[in-house]
């Protein structure tokens, strides 16, 4: 049997590696991700003080550290049995909407998007932000970093921080907003909605316009028939800061709508010897394996997955572009897993819209920020991170220690998916053990569609992934590397 | 004839991106950055593969940022041969300088936290204990992964190490001070923390009125006045024993600081200073020449998990480095 090992350039780095096994006939046997690393925040937060989690665990992941400081300071709510006051509530998700911008503009152009606007098959150095920039033109790529910027501008408002923010506390925030970072945070939330517009007019030319990448969105490579999950506010629309957990079945009719505080009932986790990461799945399907399908419990979150889950979206424009995706990819659910590109800028375009909205609120510089939490306790908190749902569960002790933590974090959720999607990658590529650059290319598109940050499992390389195919025969004696 | 570009080298161990994200939030001066330094190696954002940075000949590299602590077997290899690579080798914020929060898991060691997070979490469905393992058989053939260690340790307690850059992660600031300082050629002496020598305390714009106080509150306990000092009103504040260059934006917050920046410069041990600083501060209403040990109990016990407080980002670089492991 032969063995590739696809090793992105972190094999020694430790953020991620495929290891690709072929028959005798030189087909795909199977395929499999390893994260290599662990840093054991379940057992290390314990003891902690309940306070002190929404900043521990924000230092899970740097990309999305306002995900984790959310989700935990929501998790203290419910332990602390404690309503934040409304206008706490829209700061909250003000920052939050300060996140998603930032985090899907780091993605789409940065990251996962260069493969789309500089192209699949442009030469692997072009393929990055700066290839963007000498496309595009540099005064679209000044926009780019303008716009990333001002996410993080409106997080820093609220926050104090950017990357690592310090706001949250059980029962609300620890500072109103004043008029003039208000006005600041209008502004650019409106420049924020006409720069989601420009991104998707981008996309709609270069990819929708161009049928071999209709083709390639479509292909058998790149679909999984799975479980998708996101949170819903009661109109059952995409909410990224609150809502129910609510589960379609590959048919796309739901199969399950809970609180975050039943989430045991409906999620577990499996254990493999040769990765670092957990495999979550639906407990009431069942761990079946690395396969997709109704029988199986694997799941998919992130944007189609919410999309997919949801019945729209809250605002107005970004409705109109979740009628024309579902419209020109066949329906509900899309099973594609390069419509993440896309579902991902019809939520920059909702965060955008969302966070003028709430800019303009009359609440939004209220002083009424915070109440007095009750005795401790325990509790779940969740919210859709940019990955995915991320649910954090903590049990307190008389003192207000943290006793227990569980976590279930967004890019894990996918785990089970990524490996079937790389292995699906492969094995619509390589027959009779013969392996061309095409195979990197298109594994390493599988990847990036999800945003894999496993910064929140460990963390994968969350950019270009240059990458290296070792062959090696049934002796494992190495006949060729590939590298692209 | 142009002077020749610096060479620039960025990379992440054990930590969480954040530092990653810090350097990109120079936003547009980067355009600078690239203007007098060539970046030769930086996973996240751009295509140079590892055998490449292995092929390069000793001290190719002039500045190396590194980033997150030692954890694992990949980690270290990584360290040791970035140190090779490179004229000069930063720390670059709290992970690789101090351990970081991750380092908080030198309370424990490898056997109990895969315990913990393989089998006895809530939600982990793992009746045979099953745990990852370095090589593994599986029906195909065999697979690796790197050796988790008990330890976390910092970037110097790995190979040597010529600065460091504080902050969890570093502020702006201290970033473009860093570039600045290597391009013009103007560094300190070896060894050197990138930032000035006050303390958070020192930066912190709210008014001290040198009160003492006898009762300790937790953040979500009390609403603070927004212009008066923290730790005065009772909240728990490591401004006096952490090193500033942050501008103290947690303060800006309304909220303490935790400690990211580490150490100030002439009290290395984070925690002791801070324990001293509240010493002057904690005492009963009534002041008194001398304190029964009830009454110190009684003080000193307000103060809840006091590793974690004292130590958040520092545990590895401390004196207490790690608990004590016995077989």
């Amino acid at each position: 049997m032969k063995e590739i090992i696809i090793d992105p350039i972190t094999r020694l780095e430790g953020h991620g590696k495929i290891a690709i096994f072929l028959n005798d006939d030189g087909e795909v046997e199977n395929a499999y991700l390893q994260i290599p690393e662990l840093r054991g925040f379940e057992k290390f937060c314990i003891g902690r003080k309940a306070e002190d989690m929404p900043l521990l665990t924000s230092r899970i992941c740097g990309v999305c550290p306002v995900a984790h400081h959310m989700a935990g300071t929501k998790a203290l709510d419910s332990a602390f049995n404690v309503e934040p006051p409304e206008p706490a509530k829209k700061l909250r998700e003000l920052m939050y909407c300060g996140y998603y911008i930032y985090d899907h503009t780091l993605h789409f152009y940065y990251l996962g998007g260069p493969d789309f606007i500089v192209g699949p098959t442009a030469p692997p150095e072009k393929r990055n932000i700066l290839g963007v920039i000498e496309k595009a033109g540099l005064d679209i790529g000044k926009e780019v970093i303008k716009h990333r910027a001002y996410g993080q501008r409106i997080t820093e408002l609220i926050g104090g921080k950017a990357t690592h923010p310090v706001c949250g506390l059980p029962g609300g925030i620890s500072k109103p907003l004043s008029e003039e970072k208000r006005q600041e945070i209008e502004k650019m939330a409106a420049s924020a909605v006409d720069f989601a517009k420009f991104t998707l007019k981008i996309f709609h030319e270069i990819v929708l316009g161009n049928s071999n990448y209709v083709d390639l969105i479509k292909s058998d490579a790149y679909t999984l028939h799975t479980y998708y999950m996101g949170l819903v506010d009661e109109h059952n629309k995409v909410n990224f800061y609150d809502g129910k957990i609510r589960v379609v079945n590959p048919s796309g009719s739901e199969f399950a709508k809970f609180e975050a505080k039943d989430y045991l009932d409906h999620m577990a986790e499996h254990v493999e010897e040769w990765t670092y990461v957990k495999f979550p799945y639906l407990k009431k399907v069942g761990w079946k394996g690395f396969t997709d399908g109704p029988e199986s419990g694997a799941y998919r979150v992130g944007p189609l997955g919410r999309l997919n889950a949801a019945d729209g979206m809250a605002t107005p424009l970004a409705q109109e572009e979740y009628t024309r995706m579902y419209s020109t990819l066949g329906g509900k659910p899309v099973h594609s897993t390069l419509a993440y590109h896309w579902a991902r800028l019809i939520e920059l375009l909702y965060a955008s819209e969302r966070a003028l909205e709430l800019a303009k609120d009359p609440e939004i510089t209220s002083t009424n920020v915070r109440n007095k939490p009750d005795k401790p306790g325990e509790g779940v908190g969740v919210v859709e991170a940019a990955r995915g749902t991320l649910i954090h569960h903590y049990v307190l002790d008389e003192n207000a220690l943290v006793k227990d933590v569980n976590l279930i974090v967004a890019t894990v959720n996918n785990a089970p998916s990524i490996n079937m999607s790389v292995r699906n990658a492969a094995k619509g590529l390589i027959h009779n053990g013969k392996v061309d650059q095409g195979l990197l290319n298109m594994v390493e598109m599988a990847f990036r569609a999800y945003d894999p940050c496993f910064g929140c499992a460990t963390h994968f390389a969350a950019g270009q992934m240059p990458l290296t195919v070792e062959i090696y025969d049934s002796k494992r004696k190495l006949l060729k590397t590939v590298q692209r | 004839m142009a002077k020749e570009k610096l060479k620039l080298a960025f990379y992440w161990a054990a930590s969480c991106g954040g530092c990653e994200i810090a350097v990109l939030d120079i936003n547009e001066k980067i355009l600078d950055v690239v203007q007098v330094a060539d970046i030769v190696f930086w996973p996240v954002a751009m295509d140079v593969k590892y055998k490449d940075v292995e092929a390069l000949p000793d001290k190719y590299i002039d500045v190396c940022f590194f980033n997150g602590g030692i954890r694992n077997s990949e980690q270290e290899h990584m360290a040791k041969l970035l140190r090779q690579k490179s004229k000069i080798l930063v720390a670059y914020g709290a992970c690789a300088h101090l351990g970081g929060v991750p380092g908080l898991a030198n309370l424990h060691n490898k056997k109990e936290i895969f315990e913990k997070v393989y089998t006895s979490t809530v939600s982990t469905d793992n009746q045979n204990k099953v745990t990852p393992k370095p090589k593994v058989q599986v029906k195909e053939g065999e697979l690796e992964i790197p050796e988790f260690y008990d330890t976390v340790r910092t970037l110097d307690q790995t190979v040597d190490v010529d600065y460091y850059v504080p902050g969890c992660p570093p502020a702006v600031e201290r970033t473009l001070y860093a570039i600045e300082a290597i391009a013009k050629g103007e560094l300190p002496p070896k060894g050197s923390v990138l930032a000035p020598l006050k303390s958070v305390c020192d930066e912190c714009p709210r008014k001290k009125e040198n009160k003492k106080i006898s009762k300790i509150y937790r953040v979500y306990e009390k609403a603070p006045e927004p212009e008066r000092c923290l730790l005065e009103q009772g909240i728990l504040c490591m401004g006096p024993a952490t090193r500033g260059g942050c501008g103290a934006r947690c303060l800006n917050a309304d909220m303490p600081c935790t400690g990211c920046g580490g150490p100030c410069p002439n009290t290395p041990e984070q925690g002791a200073a801070m324990i001293s600083a509240l010493a002057s501060i904690l005492g009963l209403e009534e002041e008194k020449e001398k304190y029964t040990e009830e009454e110190v109990e009684k003080l000193i016990g307000q103060i809840k998990d006091p590793v974690g407080t004292f130590y958040m980002y520092a545990l590895p670089a401390s004196i207490l480095r790690r608990k004590v492991m016995r077989e």
